[in-house]
Order: structure tokens, then sequence, then C-alpha cells
């Protein structure tokens, strides 16, 4: 009996000492969904990669966390987190009041960036995509740059994903001066957009990214600033516990260092081909 | 429920509806000219006639008129021959594509009915007229059509009533017609029961009327036919009925 008791004390022994490691370098377990390219998405070895995985492994190192990553699917990711199945989520989620009421979010790491996509053969006067705008601020700048979105899209046909904030938008900012059309899903606003139906479409830049990669794609660009911030959101964060202020102020720190050193912008170039994270 | 929500959405609903009437209106129009001369064929002794006439209605009559919906819109602007062509000018536009595939739709059923009709007039009128010397053309305008139609025109009403339902398909082509403006306005305020209701009611009003025109133009009709004027609601009787679900048997969307 007493050779029991033994072994079990021993067994203890590590537990209670990685317990009290736990304070210099804490173990981080981060959720993803494997399935939103380029976010995230997993590799023919079951490694998770993509922006959110890189981003991740940034953080941590700033931080001084160690860190593992975990897929889960997209429905049910929150509640996992909740009760403790892992510690943050990573998965391309963006930052809304309606998830701020049950989980906390970090920072963002990066902006719901929408686009125009207009076909390379319309009659749209050209604007160039290496602008933006941040709804948010209303400077005159901003305005300015707005009016002539305006004036350029006139009269014209504009197709948007229903109940998106895309929709939300361009109902908003442009109203009776364009005909919108609401489409079910972005594939048959792409197939619309490429036999010329409509004249322009808009959507968040990682939704156009996997159009713009494929055939029909190349019959289609960029088109006009970036649109971000105001009724588009705070952008994208790192999901995380209300509990967890801790992990939640390391977090915020690393995220903050790793956007003044331009890594985040270098991770978000590497997988987007665009800035997608500075302001 | 939100009793006020109901009301409140009627009046948003009721600029879609126009949409709506008009695609059903024009559907049936359109549908009713093909239909008239195809049912002629349909009803033909000849094989050669009434063969390609049964291949139409068998082909509009056994797919789904959401695939025949998708075909017309996203299938015809996948052919860079069509997206070139004149008649891009029309597939180009939703509501041209849907008005193409309701009518077309609705002219398979109604040739369907129509040639019933044709078939079950009676025998011994066609030789009558034939023994007063009448040629084809005016023994079909005279005698054949006019009775035809008289005993197609229930199951017709039905199929008017048929084709003001899946006109809503039509919000799947981006057409904001009655149901699409519905769904949209339940994404914004998140109470489908309301908003689904304030829809089904107006659905129910256009249902009642055209069952009531459908009623009255019956009884027009069949005037000849009748040795007492009906009292009462009589209307309403048949208006319900022609509320009934297709005979069984027959295929239905």
């Amino acid at each position: 009996m007493r050779r029991y008791i033994i072994v079990i004390l021993l067994s203890l022994i590590p537990t209670v000492a990685s317990q009290a490691n736990a304070q210099q370098e804490r173990h981080v377990r981060i959720a993803t969904e494997g399935a939103f390219p380029p976010w995230n998405a997993v590799d023919n070895s079951g490694q998770a990669i993509g922006f959110d995985i890189d981003v991740g492994k940034a953080v941590c190192e700033r931080a001084r966390l160690k860190c593992d990553f975990v897929t889960q699917a997209w429905d049910g990711i929150i509640p996992a987190l909740t009760v403790g199945k892992f510690d943050a989520i990573m998965a391309g989620m963006s930052i809304t009041e309606k998830r701020r009421q049950v989980i906390a979010f970090s920072r963002p790491y990066a902006l719901t960036s929408n686009y125009f996509v207009v076909a390379r053969s319309s009659d749209i006067a050209p604007l160039g995509s290496d602008t933006k705008i941040d709804l948010s601020a209303n400077s005159e700048e901003n305005n300015a740059l707005l009016r002539t979105l305006k004036t350029h899209l006139r009269g014209k046909v504009i197709g948007v994903q229903g109940s998106t904030n895309a929709e939300a938008f361009v109902h908003e900012y442009f109203g009776e001066a364009v005909e919108i059309r609401i489409y079910d899903k972005q594939d048959n606003l792409n197939l619309d957009l490429v036999a010329g139906r409509i004249d322009a479409g808009l959507a968040d830049f990682s939704v156009w990214k996997s159009f713009l990669d494929t055939a029909d794609g190349a019959a289609v660009e960029l088109y006009g600033p970036r649109l971000s911030g105001g009724l588009f959101g705070p952008g994208i964060g790192i999901g995380l516990r209300k509990t967890d202020d801790e992990l939640a102020a390391r977090f915020d720190d690393a995220l903050v260092s790793i956007s003044l050193d331009g890594t985040l912008r270098q991770i978000s170039l590497q997988w987007f081909g665009a800035d997608l994270v500075s302001q | 429920m939100n009793l006020s929500l109901i009301l409140d959405v009627l009046p948003l609903l009721a600029d879609s509806m126009v949409l709506t009437a008009k695609l059903t209106i024009a559907s049936i129009i359109l549908g009713a000219f093909i239909a008239l001369p195809l049912s002629l064929m349909r009803a033909s002794l000849t094989a050669f006639l009434s063969f390609p006439v049964l291949a139409y209605t068998f082909v509009f009559r056994g797919t789904p008129l959401l695939i025949q919906l998708f075909l017309v819109y996203y299938g015809a602007s996948q052919m860079d021959w069509i997206r070139s062509s004149a008649a891009w000018f029309i597939l180009r536009e939703p509501f041209w594509c849907a008005l193409i595939a309701f009518s077309l739709n609705h002219a398979a059923y109604t040739t369907e009915i129509l040639r019933g009709g044709i078939r079950a007039v009676p025998f011994g009128d066609v030789e009558a007229a034939k023994a007063l010397g009448m040629s084809y053309a005016l023994r079909t305008r005279r005698v054949v059509l006019p009775a035809a139609i008289r005993l197609a025109l229930p199951a017709y009403a039905n199929e008017v009533v048929l084709m003001l339902k899946a006109s809503s398909l039509a919000s799947t082509i981006t057409l904001m017609e009655l149901t699409g403006t519905a769904r949209k306005i339940v994404a914004q305020t998140f109470s489908p029961y309301e908003v689904f209701i304030s829809a089904a009611v107006i659905y129910l009003g256009i249902t009642l009327v055209i069952s009531y025109a459908f009623a009255h133009l019956e009884r027009h009709l069949a005037k000849h036919q009748q040795r007492n004027a009906q009292t009462g609601m009589f209307w309403f009787a048949e208006m319900i009925a022609t509320l009934r679900p297709r005979l069984r048997g027959s295929v239905s969307r």
C-alpha cells in the first residue's frame, strides 16, 4: 500500500513543477478552422497553415508563449473556447457585438477590407485600388474619395451578397444612385460578374482573392479604394475567454509589437498579396 | 409575435408585390399565347404534330421550375456565343430570363390542360359541325375551343394560382419580388414569423382576386347551361374549389 502512495506522490511531482513553470512560459492552445483559405487551412500532413497561423506564431514568440494549433469546426468553435478546450481562437473571426457578448477579443490583427471588383472590359472610369477609406474617420480626403467612387459608379449595376456588410454599405452610401442586385451566394455573383450582367461587385478582399486566382477571375480586377471601418466593424481579432485577462494583455502587447516592426504586414503580403492589416 | 410589425412591413412588401404581379401576369399572357396553338397540335391525331409538343410538355412538366430558371439564367450566361449574340440583350436581364422560364413552364401545363378540354368536347358536336360543312378552322373557332375552354377553366384557374406562387422563385436570380423582399426584411429584423405572415397575407389576397375572377368567368361562360340562377355564395364555393390541390397523379412542382 505504501508503495502505491509513493508512486502516486512521485507522479504528482512533474505536474506541480509544470504548474510553477506556467507563470513564466504558459502553454496556449489556439483553435483554428482549417477550412477558410488563405486565412487558415490544413496542409497534406495535417498541419494548420495560413495567415492566422503565421500571425499566431509571431504573436506567441513575441509574448514568450508556447503555442500550438488545433483545428476545430467553425460551428461550436466559440462554445469549445468557453468550456476550456483551448485558450484562443484565430480563425479569421471578425469582431462583432453579438460575439462580444459571449467571448472577449484581442485588438484586431487584420481589417475586414471590402473592395469593389469590376470586369476588365468594363467602361467604368478607372480608379486605382491602392487608396483606402476608413469609414470611421470622417476626413475630407475620405469624403472626396467616396464622392469620386460614387460618381464613377452612378447608374451602374452592383452585385452584393445578401445580409452582408457589403450590402449595408451599398444601401447606405450609394442608395438610389446605383442599381443593387442581391445574391444568395457569392459564387452566383461571380458568375454574373464574368457574364457581364452586373458592372461591379462588392465583397471582402479575402472572398475576392480566391476568385481572382481562378481562370474566370482573370477577367475582373479590383477597383477603387479599400473600404474598412465604420459599418464594416473593427476587424479580425483573436477570440479569448472573458476571464482570461492575462492572455488578452499579453496578446495585445505582442500584436502592437509585430504590427510596429512590420512583421504583421509582411505576413499579410505573404498570404494575401496585399496589406490587409494597416489602418 | 408582434402584431404591429406584421402591419408595419405590409407597405414595404406592397412595393415588391408589383414585381410579383408583373411577372405573374406577363407569364400568364405569354403562356396562353404559346399554349393555344400547342394544345391544338397536341390534341391532333397526327403524330407528326402532337409528338413534338408532347416532348416539350414532358420536359417542362417533368423538371423543377427552379432548374429551368437556373438553366436559362446561369446556363445561358456560360456560353460565349450566346453572350456575343443579339439574344444576350434579352438574356442579360434577370426579368426576361424569369419571364422566359415561367411562361414556357406555365405554357406546358396550360397546353396539357387545354388539350384535355379539347379532347373532352363531345364528339357529336364536332360531327354536327362537320355535317354543316364547317372547315377545320371555323369549327375549331366556333365549336371546339369555346367548349374546350369552358371545360378546362377550373383546372386553368388552379394553374394560374400555382403560377403566382411559383413566381417566388424569381428571388433566386436577384429579382426582389414579394418572397425575396420578405427574406431580406427577415435578415434585417430577425423576425421571420411576422414578416412571412405578412407576405402570406398578400399572396392570399392576390389568390382571392384571381379565384374570384375565375369563378365569375366560369359562371359567365356556363350561363346557357343554367336553368335556375344560383343564389347566395356560389362564387365562394367555386373559389374554394380552385384552391384544391392538383389532382392526384398529375405532375406538380
